[in-house]
């Protein structure tokens, strides 16, 4: 799942400065999980903001509504006849909702009410932790199922740098060193042995570095006529 | 196979190597190079450049090392992951080489979190394993990692680290054998006050024959004042610096002098370690300390 902070509130409110009418937008997907744009984040994020506004005198007309997906066309239409007439959508979906409904909005501003952090879980109650790092090319297979991609700050495929102490990693106290973990995990599956041969460097292309990604599933792609036929949305 | 430089000479003619550190200034002249070239020559075979270490931008390791080559000095280049992928990697081997560098110490590098811009952006394109490997290719197959023929490859030397106080112990000679695998022709360890686990280490070097098919430098760093070791214990990550040490620095009358004597002893300790051919003196912000401790080493008149 994605895994999201909420904004300042000072943050937010200087983005929303000089507007009006203002329609927070929650998703009830991975940011309700995370704690930070599901319903209840909209409704505590939206009191808080009246009361700013009338302390503060910023005339905002605050109204919440919250979908399923934010990210899915489908799910956003939903978000058409709320978003009509309004200055600004605060977007508590991650970065990739508050874009799908940009684009379907052309003509209002969003406004990112969110900071999208990672690809992670949750781990316990309130603590989630990054988990993969969409490398297009996964290893996993040789890392006993943890990614140093994602888990190991300098992203390295030959085993733990020179950082590596008691479990932790160089960068602070709190952060395990994944490679620990690799090991670990490694002898217990009793392969110590994919760890004797140096892994040549990887192939970067699949990830950002090749550029904005964009997958094709051939199968579930419309013909013309069955975009036509659903009515012009594909 | 004639050696491509004076350290890998010692090495093959198996006399006892000395490598010393000098650390690059944080300044637009080499003027502090120059100095500690002049106070250093004659008493390590290599010096090595340290590259931008503990991530706080300084002169360039390839641009101290030009200034070696032309006091008459040998460099040893490091080259760390984080500031470069690999195309401005094999760009900069081309360069050092056609500068005259022979000697690339192949490192990851500190995190950048460590430094004085901690909100730069890492590059680990490569790992120092895959850059062993690439350059071993360069020097080896005389191509670039892409397979382009390379008009004239870099004759190289290549080290890698080795620490053996990280974790956990029982990789860390894994991880050399892969550094070797890869291409190390020779390693300086993290620095060495621990001896107890270094010989546990070097034990397990030996069961594996890793000390044959490589040249093993023991790290050392005198130490200036029980205060710096407390530094190195408690701050510095891959660090073991027993309590003895650092008792042994704060009872002295004559901290420095101490410090200097326990690098000695451990000098003289190291060299009788089967598999250790040579030392890497790393005497931070102390480099004119580094000729008193050879010659008191008996390592070089």
């Amino acid at each position: 799942m994605i895994i999201g902070e909420q904004k300042s509130l000072s943050e937010i409110a200087a983005m929303l400065e000089g507007q009006r009418k203002i329609l927070i937008a929650g998703c009830r997907s991975c940011v309700a999980i995370c704690l930070v744009g599901g319903e209840k984040e909209v409704a505590v994020l939206a009191e808080s903001l009246r009361l700013l506004s009338s302390l503060k005198g910023k005339g905002w007309e605050v109204e919440e509504v919250t979908v399923e997906r934010q990210c899915e066309k489908e799910w956003a239409t939903e978000l058409g006849a709320r978003v009509q007439g309004k200055d600004a959508v605060l977007s508590l979906a991650c970065g990739v909702g508050a874009q799908t409904i940009q684009s379907m909005y052309p003509a209002v501003r969003v406004l990112p009410g969110l900071n999208t952090s990672n690809m992670g879980a949750p781990e316990e109650a309130g603590v989630f932790l990054e988990r993969c790092g969409g490398c297009g090319d996964c290893v996993l297979h040789l890392t006993g199922g943890i990614c140093p991609i994602a888990r190991c700050a300098k992203s390295l495929l030959n085993g733990p740098c020179g950082g590596s102490q008691g479990g932790r990693c160089e960068i602070s106290p709190e952060t395990p060193c994944a490679w620990e973990e690799i090991h670990r995990s490694l002898e217990r599956l009793g392969r110590l042995d994919l760890l004797e041969e140096p892994i040549p460097p990887k192939n970067w292309l699949p990830a950002r570095d090749g550029g904005p990604r964009r997958i094709v599933r051939k199968e579930a792609v419309l013909t013309d006529e069955q975009k036509r036929a659903k009515g012009g949305r594909a | 196979m004639s050696p491509r430089s004076d350290l890998e000479r010692t090495l093959l003619e198996r006399r006892f190597a000395v490598t010393a550190e000098i650390g690059p200034p944080k300044s637009a002249s080499a003027e502090s190079v120059r100095r500690h070239a002049r106070e250093m020559k004659g008493c390590a075979d290599a010096f090595n450049l340290t590259d931008n270490q503990t991530a706080m931008s300084r002169m360039s390791s390839i641009a101290c090392a030009a200034v070696l080559i032309q006091e008459g000095l040998e460099p040893v280049v490091q080259m760390t992951c984080r500031d470069r992928n690999r195309i401005a990697m094999q760009s900069d081997i081309l360069g050092a080489s056609a500068l005259g560098v022979r000697n690339v110490l192949c490192i990851s590098g500190d995190h950048q979190s460590f430094g004085n811009m901690k909100e730069s952006k890492n590059v680990y394109d490569v790992d120092s394993v895959q850059e062993l490997m690439i350059l071993r290719r360069m020097r080896d197959e005389g191509k670039l990692w892409s397979g382009d023929e390379l008009e004239v490859a870099p004759e190289l030397f290549l080290g890698a680290a080795a620490n053996p106080f990280a974790d956990p112990f029982e990789y860390r000679v894994t991880r050399l054998a892969k550094k070797v695998k890869a291409g190390a022709d020779f390693v300086q360890t993290q620095s060495i006050y621990d001896m107890e686990r270094f010989e546990r280490w070097m034990a397990l070097v030996r069961a594996r024959g890793l000390h044959k098919r490589v040249h093993i430098l023991a790290g050392v760093m005198p130490l200036k004042s029980h205060k710096v070791a407390l530094f190195m214990k408690n701050k510095v990550a891959g660090m073991i610096v027993p309590d003895a040490v650092i008792d042994r620095m704060k009872n002295s009358q004559d901290p420095k002098e101490e410090g200097v004597r326990l690098c000695v002893e451990q000098i003289e300790h190291l060299r009788d370690i089967e598999g250790v051919q040579g030392v890497h003196i790393m005497a931070m912000a102390w480099e004119e300390k580094v000729p008193e401790i050879v010659k008191r080493a008996g390592l070089r008149p």
